[in-house]
């Protein structure tokens, strides 16, 4: 059976898309972010992944408001970037990997997730760079599921049911038939808020104690509404669902590899962990 | 406010949260021309389109007169009343140039720089939970 072998989560603002461009990931802006990833890659490079699940959320590059998911899973053979209307360069396709994308629908539909599913799905930043942090050298390394969860247009999927869709992933991951090691990831978060009068709200106390959470309380999170969740972190916080379907799809204990947070990227209190499974 | 584990999830909060609309039912379907348009411009050829004429441009998405009048006039606050979800936007923001940071300062009253140093002063925060 294929082996899961943690759970990496970030943060996905488009300007890290410009600064890796521009190659400013030494500047004093840029540094205390891009240094938090060398650890992980120094990881990645000694357990070496085949497969990267990602939960990510669209920003109206796949999906517009005629047809908007809650869940969608892709089940594509490969998943291309485009242009997202502000000029970050376009990266090049990234591999899919069919089997596992349709084992993980058939286990989902079987748990009575009512997700939709995608032979084509364009990827925007939010999976694209994650990816470009972790392996930032050459082709993307590693095949790709990408899960995509509806932040766009409210009402949202409730914190407890990202959980339990990050388990169920999880469990079809670990019973399908394949000796591959998977990663799984999840971006966006931690808290922001760009719409508003309230732009530019961030909240430390919250994003430090959910980042904990995660190590040995995954479920602390699901105690608040999406309501809640919003008045805490903003409304582009709401994000952190993504780390929580990630975590739950990592089986049991976690060790910390390492954690990285950073005010500001951006309008972005910038998050980053790596958890080992057991 | 929250209810404790094991609970069910409280519904239908429709408590306001400052300087905040959800991006619901109601607002999209209310900006779903704006939004449409703002949309379209993921493609260069329709951003040039727009930049050529942009009056013709929102008539042959639909826009209503308030979004017309909100696009012209750049009002960030006023394209968010008449239904523009912040993601789309974005895009129109991308045309004139402008980024994350230009539209918090343009929502908020500030200048960009002091939008940009209230951030970092965020950074200061206490680190205790106490929710």
């Amino acid at each position: 059976m294929a082996k899961i072998i943690g759970g990496l989560t970030t943060s996905h603002v488009p300007a890290i898309g410009g600064a890796i461009a521009k190659g400013l990931q030494q500047q004093p802006y840029w540094k205390p972010f891009f240094d938090g990833f060398l650890p992980v890659r120094a990881w990645l490079d000694e357990v070496k992944p085949d497969v990267a699940v990602v939960f990510y959320n669209d920003h109206g590059l796949n999906f517009f408001l005629d047809k908007m998911p809650t869940f969608a899973v892709g089940a594509a053979p490969e998943y291309r970037n485009a242009d997202e209307g502000w000029g970050i360069p376009t990266l090049p396709p990234f591999k899919g990997i069919p089997p596992l994308s349709w084992h993980i629908i058939e286990h989902l539909v079987e748990r009575e997730f009512d997700i939709t599913t995608c032979q084509e799905m364009l990827v925007d930043h939010a999976f694209t760079l994650p990816l470009k942090l972790f392996w930032p050298e050459g082709e993307c390394p590693v095949q790709t599921v990408p899960i995509c969860i509806n932040t766009v247009q409210f009402p949202l999927p409730s914190a407890k049911r990202c959980l339990a869709l990050g388990k169920a992933v999880g469990d079809a991951i670990a019973s399908w038939d394949s000796d591959k090691k998977v990663v799984v990831i999840g971006t966006g978060g931690l808290s922001h808020q760009l719409d508003g009068e309230r732009a530019g709200h961030i909240n430390k106390a919250f994003d430090l104690k959910f980042m904990n959470s995660l190590i040995d309380d995954p479920a602390w999170a699901t105690r608040y509404s999406i309501h809640e969740l919003v008045e805490q972190v903003g409304t582009q916080g709401i994000e952190l669902l993504m780390w929580l379907a990630t975590r739950a799809a990592v089986p049991g204990r976690v060790r910390k590899v390492h954690t990285n947070y950073h005010i500001p990227i951006s309008n972005t209190a910038a998050g980053m962990m790596a958890l080992e499974a057991f | 406010m929250h209810c404790s584990a094991g609970e069910s999830i409280p519904t239908l909060d429709s408590r306001p949260i400052p300087g905040t609309t959800l991006f619901d039912g109601e607002q999209a379907q209310k900006g779903y021309a704006l939004n449409k348009m703002c949309f379209s411009f993921n493609g260069a050829d329709n951003r040039k389109a727009f930049k050529a004429d942009e009056d013709a441009y929102m008539r042959s998405f639909g826009l209503d007169d308030r979004q017309a009048r909100a696009i012209r006039e750049r009002d960030v606050l006023g394209l968010l009343a008449a239904g523009g979800n912040v993601y789309y936007l974005a895009k129109f923001a991308g045309i004139l140039g402008l980024d994350v940071q230009d539209l918090g300062a343009a929502q908020t009253g500030m200048s960009k720089d002091a939008f940009k140093a209230r951030l970092v002063a965020q950074n200061a925060q206490s680190e205790a939970f106490n929710g």
